[in-house]
């Protein structure tokens, strides 16, 4: 595997520098780059226009100039823009920003997307496919940008009206429960009766929920505080139970057991630190911790379903955390919403001149990603929607699937064991590319949402007919590209054993 | 809308009532279809696809018919180059009740240009991209997955490679230094979108291929002698050809989102000429005082976009080899 990987990824790095002597060669063909200048009336128009050929070596034949450009990379300097400035510090300005976006964006649209496939894939022909079907081709087909516009002009704006007071009017409330639990009982399907209940109970307990947040104004003051979280980590576990190995197997379950228990312990400790004065390497550990502590249950409670209890385990320690970090931040909205009341902010990746503690900031960030998060991941979780279901069908058609039912394996089982893992297998391609995708999305996002980012410094580099900025653009994106396509491969060898090498 | 699959296979009644034994046999057994029967009458049925089809057919009529395309004239007596006289703010004077569509259908842009001329002429333009980027990238990509997957070897590595090589590069950064080169040539455009969109599916092709050619129905035909093309051709390529046609349909949509996409970063169709993106990127900042310019192009490219992924829906029930259906 490791010759194989070696192999492929040498492979990859000459690709990488062919894919860059392609896109030096285009960009600089593909404009002007003295077009400003030559439509100027400026008096010192001609020393302007020496002073360009000069600094980007415009009479160098293209060789040359490339020969230059890569001689560079591999002494670690991307070059100068058509300014003068660094690219290399445009990069790490930008890089950072951009990945971030994308990074989250793919998490989400994977994580949503699968769930929504499989559920599509076990209720087929049901209204809850249809509804998603459909809501997940709408999602496809719309525009990026479009979506984009449309989404800051109306959500954002009107939620920010909204957050002032953060109050439900009675019908708002019926409205909204009853749909969320339409939702529900949809997913949920079953037999008419007990659908009918369980809508009864479900939009019951919404509506209450509303009329409690609504009445407290929790949306400006929310907090899960350390009971909640016990009650969400221990429902996660209980999820992640059914999920993986099932209630029969106590090795298994007493692992997740005790790494929910740690993590509830090891938050109520650490919930104060963090509130007072946090810092990334502390938040950073506790989720090492976290990880930590679901190893060692998995390799002490295991036995000899060690491996399912550490995967599990992890699986309910990454919730724990994810779970810690949003109460943190819930903690501290309030404390935001007092210096930034209008908190949905449409523009930019972090408010200028905002000074506030670690919290403030890293909620400052997470605004800012907001919108254009959920630009790119409504667009790429339809995709995912679909691939999901149609392999998950695919698979459930399948004789070893009838096998698995006809034995008498619990339609749970079939589902989490025989039908999920194989049906993963087409995906681990669609990621990759994917991925590649959302990059190309995020160069509209940017733009839309007004993020000095990766995509901003490529399109005003392209504008100029400026290789530097373009290339570095390349760079970083083909490196991505790579990197997920080689593990995508990886992935599919690990999942198919009938291709792996 | 919401019903975008076929139904479970459902027994049409037989109207012969009569019983013998004769008829029996030939009546219980279900009459035999050819392959393209079969798809057909399973779309056909399709009632997502085949509103989505018309709907698709009635945008396409009415982007040619009505200001005409090239040389025809059209109907419509407005063209998308001359500007007039502006009626009010230029709002659409289209009325449902009573039915009407007034002078200026869709309204008038911000100089008076009628703004159903320019919202036709840039169907027509998405339309002409985005077929002809659908046919050529599915061809390629098609015919370069399948070689890679089924013969292996050195022929797999180098044609992946390749493909490796225009994946790495964004979809989206590929086509806009392309796009900036074509300078707003619709068909270079195409062409460009093409060269750059075919990747995703070599690569999906590639690994359906890679599975289907350990089934046991291949090493049958392996057994008997067929050769490498024909299996490839008739064996292989019927089983992945859900993938195919999927993939055909989503790059069809994908090229109009990426057409529109060029446009909007100023590297796809330029003025004086439009396309449905350029028109939107134009009018974004016009939601405010003029909603209308930003909604109707930004409508048009969506109903297209999701009238083409059902029809592509409708066309995987309808060739999956496994549906039965009478």
């Amino acid at each position: 595997m490791i010759r194989y990987i070696a192999k492929r990824l040498g492979i990859s790095f000459l690709i990488l520098v062919l894919g860059s002597f392609l896109m030096f060669v285009l960009t600089i063909n593909s404009g002007d780059p003295l077009a400003e200048y030559r439509e100027s009336n400026s008096p010192n128009r001609e020393n302007l226009i020496k002073q360009r050929i000069a600094h980007m070596g415009l009479n160098d034949p293209w060789y040359e100039r490339y020969w230059n450009w890569l001689t560079g990379v591999f002494r670690g300097d991307l070059g100068q823009d058509i300014k003068g400035q660094g690219v290399n510090d445009l990069v790490v300005q930008a890089a950072g920003s951009t990945l971030r976006l994308v990074v989250i964006a793919t998490v989400l649209a994977i994580v949503i997307g699968v769930i929504l496939g499989v559920l599509t894939a076990i209720r087929q022909y049901s209204g809850f496919d249809y509804a998603v079907t459909f809501m997940a081709f709408v999602f496809f087909s719309l525009p990026v940008f479009w979506a984009a516009v449309l989404l800051k002009h109306y959500a954002a704006i009107e939620f920010n009206n909204w957050i002032v007071e953060a109050r439900f009017t009675p019908i708002q409330i019926v409205v909204v429960a009853v749909v969320l639990a339409f939702i529900l009982v949809a997913a949920l399907g079953g037999p008419w009766k007990q659908r009918l209940i369980s809508f009864g109970i479900a939009a019951v307990v919404f509506a209450g929920a509303l009329f409690y947040f609504s009445a407290v104004q929790w949306f400006r003051r929310p907090m899960l505080g350390v009971p909640l979280y016990a009650v969400v980590v221990l429902a996660a576990a209980v999820i992640v139970l059914m999920l993986t190995s099932g209630p029969q197997n106590k090795r298994v379950r007493n692992a997740i057991a005790l790494t929910a228990l740690l993590s509830i312990v090891g938050y109520a400790v650490m919930r104060g630190p963090l509130m007072a004065n946090p810092t990334t390497l502390m938040l950073f550990l506790c989720f090492l911790g976290g990880i930590a502590a679901a190893v060692v249950s998995g390799l002490a409670l295991g036995g000899f379903s060690r491996k399912q209890a550490i995967i599990a385990s992890c699986l309910v320690a990454v919730v724990a955390s994810g779970v810690a970090l949003a109460d943190l931040m819930l903690s501290n909205w309030n404390s935001y919403l007092t210096q930034n009341p209008r908190p949905i902010p449409t523009i930019g990746s972090a408010t200028p001149n905002f000074s506030s503690d670690y919290w403030g900031h890293f909620i400052d960030a997470a605004t800012h990603l907001v919108l254009p998060t959920v630009v790119l991941t409504l667009i790429s979780i339809a995709s995912y929607t679909r691939y999901t279901r149609a392999s998950m069908l695919d698979v459930l058609n399948q004789d070893y699937i009838r096998t698995a039912r006809s034995k008498g394996v619990s339609e749970r089982k079939v589902i989490t064991r025989h039908a999920f893992r194989n049906s993963l297998i087409p995906l681990a391609t669609i990621v990759a590319f994917d991925f590649a995708g959302l990059i190309g999305g995020a160069v509209i996002t940017e733009t839309v949402f007004g993020w000095q980012g990766m995509g901003n410094m490529f399109k005003v580099g392209l504008a100029a007919v400026d290789p530097p900025p373009v290339m570095a653009f390349y760079l970083v994106t083909g490196t991505a590209a790579v990197v997920m396509n080689l593990l995508a491969d990886i992935a599919y060898a690990f999942l198919d054993p009938r291709i792996a090498r | 809308m919401t019903d975008p699959n076929n139904q479970m296979p459902s027994v049409e009644p037989e109207t012969d009532t009569r019983f013998s034994i004769e008829d029996d046999v030939e009546t219980t057994n279900t009459r035999s279809f050819s392959q393209g029967q079969l798809v057909r009458r399973r779309f056909l049925r399709h009632k997502a696809a085949m509103v989505s089809l018309v709907i698709l057919i009635f945008i396409v009529l009415l982007a040619i018919t009505s200001i005409g395309y090239g040389p025809i004239p059209g109907w419509w007596d407005k063209t998308f180059i001359d500007t007039y006289p502006k009626l009010g703010n230029g709002e659409p004077t289209v009325k449902l009740w009573p039915p009407s569509i007034g002078e200026h259908p869709f309204g008038q842009d911000t100089t008076g240009k009628d703004y159903f001329a320019l919202v036709m002429r840039g169907v027509q333009q998405s339309l002409l991209i985005a077929f002809t980027v659908g046919i050529l990238a599915t061809v390629v990509g098609t015919a370069i997955g399948a070689i890679a997957g089924f013969y292996r070897g050195i022929t797999e590595a180098f044609l992946m490679r390749m493909t490796d090589l225009f994946i790495i590069i964004p979809t989206l950064v590929l086509a806009a230094v392309l796009g900036r080169m074509a300078g707003g040539n619709i068909v270079m455009l195409a062409l460009v979108l093409a060269l750059v969109s075919w990747t995703g599916l070599a690569r999906l092709v590639r690994g359906e291929v890679l599975s289907l050619r350990e089934r046991e129905f291949v090493m049958a035909a392996r057994a008997l002698g067929t050769p490498g093309p024909r299996i490839i051709v008739r064996h292989i390529l019927p089983n992945a050809l859900g993938t195919i046609v999927v993939n055909a349909t989503l790059l069809i949509s994908a090229a109009i989102l990426t057409e529109t996409a060029l446009s909007f970063l100023g590297f796809g169709v330029r003025a004086p000429d439009t396309s449905l993106g350029l028109l939107v990127s134009t009018y974004q900042t016009a939601l405010t005082g003029r909603p209308w310019l930003f909604w109707i192009p930004g409508m048009f490219i969506l109903v297209f976009s999701l009238c083409i992924n059902f029809i592509g829906d409708g066309l995987r029930d309808a060739f999956d080899p496994r549906q039965q259906m009478d």
